[in-house]
């Protein structure tokens, strides 16, 4: 049996705050913790030293992404561990990411649909005031064996203000512990996304909208980056006793035990670029 | 979460514990979340996997229970053929709803085969969890470790349990 640490009631909570870490070396800590520690973690990473295209773990490079203009512009391609879509981040993005046992919440389950509510209720929290904040909802067909007909069942899987996304999660469950993570837009640059393809599964809300008519950027709402940051964890401070810890007890670019995040090498995105050129039957441009 | 449903309370009161039938009855057209099927003659892990002795050969997938809780499943993850599985470790992982989730062995072993229809066809995880939804097939090393898995009654009443308190 595993005893979980408390403090005043309240399951302890790890709280991580870095700045400009670089995304994959983030992902790595995450992956880490999730897999190999049995306390809960919060890791806020204020931005990204460079820009990067983060995808999800079953996500092709010739579907999301812009093949040619990022390879000839030498965009760094990650795959993470986590499902979801593909984002592009940089130092404008502020990553929110909690690692927690499955009990450590009274009452909610370690399944997808839960998780992204309880998360979501506590963004709802975060953000009070500021805007109009909701989760999206979602439609999403399921169904069961046996049925002879679909479930319609919607979900809340976005966080919008209006029609308008400002962060993309994503979540990765294992036997006892779960992670979900954020990268929330506090603002970004128009040109990035034009690296990004729109995906072809996409959520009805989104009408097909460019990324500059889906998105919206947190700075023409929320006064300061500080300002969401010492909200989120005071926030946290509701359901669990939060304790700094410095980064240097946790961060270890050498240990890649359990990461399974991937930059992607050079030689795989121009494979994968000539194949789509040749699915299409268009020369492949050398870049 | 919004559910639509039809007949909502009868389809609640319906649990099946089936024989494997291959042509199962047709159900009314809307289910509640809370109905899940359990299939006699196979064991049941905690974690929500089922696996089937068929000798010298375990067949594993996860239940009826776990794929309604999780969702479309878009991608599943599996391991190479020979290799080790160890009880209760993960061998493996589906995505479904921008989560991966891992998928654990109910016993040790190699793994001798997998389903590699689940790479073009996901989906077989939610619409056929028991039969064309299996995910991998495994020479157990230790065969008693069947028996300390749970049955289809004591899993029943595990996922009753589990829902219930949430």
């Amino acid at each position: 049996m595993i005893l979980h640490r408390v403090r005043d009631g309240l399951p302890l909570m790890n709280l991580v705050s870095l700045r400009a870490v670089p995304i994959l070396q983030q992902l790595h800590l995450e992956e880490r913790l999730l897999r190999s520690s049995s306390d809960n973690w919060c890791i806020i990473n204020d931005g990204t030293n460079r820009p990067n295209i983060v995808m999800g773990i079953s996500g092709r490079p010739s579907e999301l992404i812009d093949l040619k203009s990022v390879l000839r512009d030498r965009v760094p391609v990650i795959r993470r561990f986590s499902g979801g879509g593909t984002v592009i981040v940089d130092d404008g993005t502020i990553f929110v990411t909690f690692i927690c046992n499955k009990d450590a919440i009274p009452g909610l389950q370690p399944y997808p649909h839960p998780l992204m509510s309880w998360t979501g209720q506590l963004y709802k929290d975060v953000l009070h005031g500021f805007g109009d904040f909701h989760l999206q909802e979602n439609e999403i067909f399921l169904y069961y064996m046996y049925a002879s007909l679909t479930v319609l069942d919607t979900y809340f899987t976005d966080y919008a203000i209006g029609s308008r996304k400002f962060g993309g999660n994503a979540q990765s469950i294992t036997k006892n512990r779960w992670v979900h993570h954020t990268s929330f837009l506090w603002d970004y640059d128009i040109k990035n996304m034009e690296y990004l393809k729109i995906p072809s599964r996409a959520p009805k809300y989104r009408s097909a909208r460019p990324h500059v008519e889906f998105l919206c950027r947190m700075t023409e709402y929320v006064p300061s980056r500080s300002t969401f940051i010492e909200r989120t964890i005071a926030s946290l401070g509701n359901h669990f006793s939060v304790k700094p810890i410095h980064q240097d007890r946790v961060i270890d670019p050498s240990n890649t035990l359990h990461s399974s995040s991937k930059l992607l090498t050079r030689q795989e995105l121009e494979e994968a670029y000539s194949s789509l050129c040749e699915k299409l039957h268009i020369a492949a441009i050398s870049v | 979460m919004a559910l639509k449903l039809w007949a909502s309370s009868t389809a609640n009161a319906l649990k099946i514990s089936c024989s494997g039938a291959k042509t199962p009855p047709l159900l009314p057209f809307s289910i509640s979340r809370c109905f899940s099927s359990v299939l006699d003659g196979l064991k049941y892990t905690s974690s929500h996997e089922w696996v089937k002795n068929e000798g010298s050969v375990a067949t594993i997938g996860i239940t009826d229970h776990a794929q309604g809780h999780l969702g479309e499943v878009v991608f599943v993850e599996l391991p190479e053929a020979a290799s080790s599985v160890s009880k209760g470790g993960s061998f493996g992982a589906v995505e479904s709803v921008k989560a991966t989730s891992d998928v654990n062995s109910p016993v040790a072993g190699e793994v001798v085969e997998v389903n590699t229809k689940l790479t073009e066809t996901p989906g077989l995880i939610n619409s056929s969890p028991y039969e064309d939804g299996w995910m991998i097939k495994v020479r157990p090393s230790s065969p008693s470790e069947l028996d300390s898995l749970m049955g289809p009654k004591e899993y029943t009443k595990f996922c009753e349990e589990e829902d219930a308190h949430h």
